[in-house]
């Protein structure tokens, strides 16, 4: 193995590729080779380091020198002072807003990651996923060599129930309980089948760890196999995902190569071997009888249960489904063991979770925090707050399925059970900030228009009670609210949760429950008062010009209803039966005044 | 026509590759989507006949997932990100625009064959909400106002 003094570690995640991480590793290479600095220093391609908002990302060791939003043109500063002469860039490293003028120079010491704790995504960002040396060298397939060599089917599945984990999927079922349940069944063939149907809009962490971390799927994947006697697996990912299917179909080939999938896997006698199977845009097949429809070749539609996966999944075989999170623990709990395990989290949601926070949040990016964090640590420790001063209104979790949790609910801790009770779910760990310019029914309007597009149609509470209340919404939204709307919500979503044939339905009415338990003041000013709190929803706003204006007449000219008139360096005014709501003049201000009223 | 006849040998080939296998349908409708830029129903009679199953079979998978098209898209496929990051962040402001500055609503491929407008759930490039892809290029961190000139870059 060569040796480097120094490396180079560059984000290639989805988020900083979109900013153009590509074009800065190409640059990095072709400067280091025109500094005679190649033999000395290595350019890697990483996963993702999480921080997304400070995008794109470059991180410099030996001394781990953080540099943020990164741009092609900062890379020959870069090299030659940093890489050739020893000297950090500081005007270029990554800048803590809440700390002001301290300079942060090393990943570890920003407030971001200081409350984390990474098992999931400890080698996102860490090491190249592209190949599997490095994996190894982190202790890649050493669980699986301990599991072929040293123990009992039935060992590993006790490690796993031992160990407290649950699905991270969202659902929270116990995943040694799922693995013993396959175990038990029989049948000529049984198979092992990874979700990566990651399909909640704003979540990415399952992205991330098939991106940054590939490996580790294959590897847990295959304990799992053996655990519970499968021989033939599937990770079925989403089409959307382009660099998570290439690294993994790297990973599979490098796995055959070094023996750890196929036959005879580390000469125990044990075959096991993965192929990909590509989604096609379908949220419904991240259920697991859709996905697994979906996988024969048919429409991606769920069918009800019992039978389950453990009994008759795949091609009607024994078979046990889990998601990317999930799998991705697995070998670190077989390497430290179950107790490890369960010092980490809560008594009943042990270890870390994923979650991929978003919104209105100054840190965006993904954060892996011990169950049992605090909601108001995660959004204000890590994610460094609100931006713009905005006031805090909601946290949504759980996605499409999960619900809005308010202010006053900040302070418990993040627990399945927990975020059960309280009208939410822990979901697959979307989990999107909202502030004070968020109008929640027009929220629980959008999640709803999602489940309606999303629905497969094959049962009659999803295909039509979704869309009942998505009709009631826009009603409300539109200013066309009724008396009597909010208890015809409520009776729906009661109906839908309890008959509906799959998670997606019986979960599609949470939003939209949970904002009306929270905030029913804010639905009633929708349809009493004709008003919309957050001064978002269009129908329902008046646009207003306030003694700010300086008469510039910008608005007037940008306005397509002609509906502002006034004289240069005078107040303008808007006329509220001309005006199409449009927003053109309130974009167009410069002196911030004009107002939603 | 020998363009045509280029694109059935191609979609025979990834036929033969998955042909025998479980689950055949789904890749070869995929090959077949890359391959015609949408799954012509011609297509879809072809498949049925090779992989031996029916067409209402064929036509009940490939008008299920959103990934399958039975029409072709435009030139350029713009893709305004409605997942709840980009949601909460302003999108729908970014999204009218576009749907006003192309003059055709989500899901339309313009008369000229230009462009296709899409609303798509999530790129998962939620640092940079609002975003916006034509193509393969990502645009991030958009106001509605950069909308018209980024556009621009794509009429001929």
């Amino acid at each position: 193995m060569d040796f480097y003094r120094a490396q180079v570690l560059c984000c290639g995640g989805t988020g900083c590729t979109s900013s153009g991480s590509g074009e800065i590793i190409k640059r990095f290479e072709e400067q280091i080779v025109k500094f005679g600095l190649d033999k000395e220093i290595k350019i890697v391609r990483t996963g993702c380091f999480g921080l997304c908002a400070a995008g794109p990302v470059v991180i410099v060791y030996p001394e781990g020198t953080f540099y943020s939003h990164v741009r092609v043109e900062d890379v020959d500063e870069i090299v030659s002072e940093h890489l050739l002469k020893g000297r950090i860039v500081k005007h270029l490293t990554y800048q803590d807003k809440e700390r002001g003028e301290e300079q942060h120079l090393s990943l570890e010491s920003i407030g971001f990651y200081q409350k984390q704790k990474r098992i999931v995504l400890r080698n996102c960002g860490v090491i190249d996923p592209e190949n599997i040396d490095e994996y190894i060298a982190f202790d890649g397939y050493k669980a699986l060599e301990k599991v072929l060599t040293s123990m009992k089917p039935a060992e590993v599945i006790q490690v796993v129930l031992d160990s407290g984990l649950r699905g991270r999927g969202g659902a929270g079922f116990p995943t040694g309980l799922k693995w013993k349940f396959a175990a038990a069944s029989k049948g000529e063939q049984k198979y092992m089948v990874c979700n990566a149907d990651e399909g909640d809009p704003g979540a990415f962490m399952d992205r991330s760890v098939l991106e940054g971390d590939p490996h580790a799927v294959l590897e847990a994947m295959t304990i799992a196999g053996f655990a519970v006697g499968a021989t033939e697996g599937y990770i079925y990912v989403r089409a959307e995902y382009p660099i998570a299917v290439k690294r993994l179909e790297i990973a599979i080939k490098q796995a055959r190569e070094y023996g750890l999938l196929g036959k005879n896997i580390l000469g125990s006698g044990f075959d096991f071997d993965i192929s990909i199977r590509l989604g096609a845009g379908a949220f419904v097949c991240g259920e697991e009888t859709a996905l697994m429809a979906s996988i024969e070749g048919m429409r991606g539609e769920p069918r009800s249960k019992p039978p389950f996966p453990a009994v008759k999944g795949l091609f009607a075989m024994p078979t046990n489904i889990n998601n990317v999170e999930t799998f991705a623990n697995i070998p670190q709990i077989i390497i430290n063991g179950a107790d490890w395990f369960r010092s980490i989290g809560t008594e009943k949601s042990t270890g870390t979770k994923v979650f991929a926070l978003g919104g209105k949040i100054n840190n965006t990016g993904l954060v892996e925090i011990p169950m049992g964090t605090k909601l108001r640590e995660i959004i204000y420790d890590i994610g460094g707050g609100i931006p713009g001063g905005k006031k805090f209104k909601a946290v949504q979790t759980g996605g499409p399925s999960g619900g809005c949790i308010p202010a006053e609910l900040l302070d418990i801790p993040i627990e399945y059970d927990t975020l059960t009770q309280i009208g939410s779910m822990m979901g697959s760990g979307g989990m999107i900030v909202m502030d004070e310019d968020n109008c929640m029914v027009d929220i629980a309007r959008f999640f709803l228009d999602f489940t309606v597009d999303e629905s497969c149609g094959k049962c009659t509470p999803c295909r039509i009670g979704t869309r009942r209340m998505l009709e009631i919404l826009d009603r409300i939204v539109n200013g066309k609210g009724v008396e009597g709307d909010l208890e015809k919500l409520e009776r729906l979503g009661r109906n839908i949760k309890a008959t509906a044939l799959c998670g997606l339905g019986q979960t599609a009415p949470n939003p939209v429950l949970s904002t009306i338990h929270y905030f029913r003041d804010e639905y009633e000013a929708h349809i009493r008062d004709k008003r919309c709190p957050a001064h978002h929803c269009q129908a329902l706003l008046n646009f207003y010009i306030t003694d700010k204006c300086r008469g510039c007449t910008a608005c007037a000219k940008v306005c397509p209803a002609d509906a502002i008139t006034g004289v240069v360096k005078e107040r303008h005014v808007i006329d509220t039966t001309k005006c199409i709501k449009c927003g053109s003049c309130v974009e167009k201000c410069r002196f911030g005044a004009i107002e939603k009223r | 026509m020998t363009e045509q006849k280029d694109k059935f040998a191609k979609l025979q080939e990834a036929i033969d590759e998955h042909k025998g296998q479980k689950g055949a349908l789904m890749p070869v409708l995929q090959a077949a989507q890359s391959i015609f830029d949408c799954v012509p129903l011609d297509a879809q009679e072809y498949i049925a006949d090779a992989l031996g199953t029916t067409l209402s079979d064929v036509y009940g998978v490939a008008t299920f997932y959103s990934q399958f098209s039975l029409q072709p898209k435009g030139k350029y496929v713009v893709g305004v990100c409605l997942g709840t990051a980009c949601y909460v962040r302003g999108s729908q402001k970014v999204l009218d625009r576009v749907e006003k500055e192309l003059g055709i609503k989500v899901g339309i491929t313009s008369k000229d064959g230009q462009f296709t407008l899409q609303a798509t759930r999530c790129l998962g490039a939620c640092g940079l909400a609002p975003v916006m892809m034509v193509n393969d290029e990502v645009y991030g961190r958009l106001t509605a106002d950069e909308i018209p000139s980024i556009l621009e870059k794509y009429r001929d």
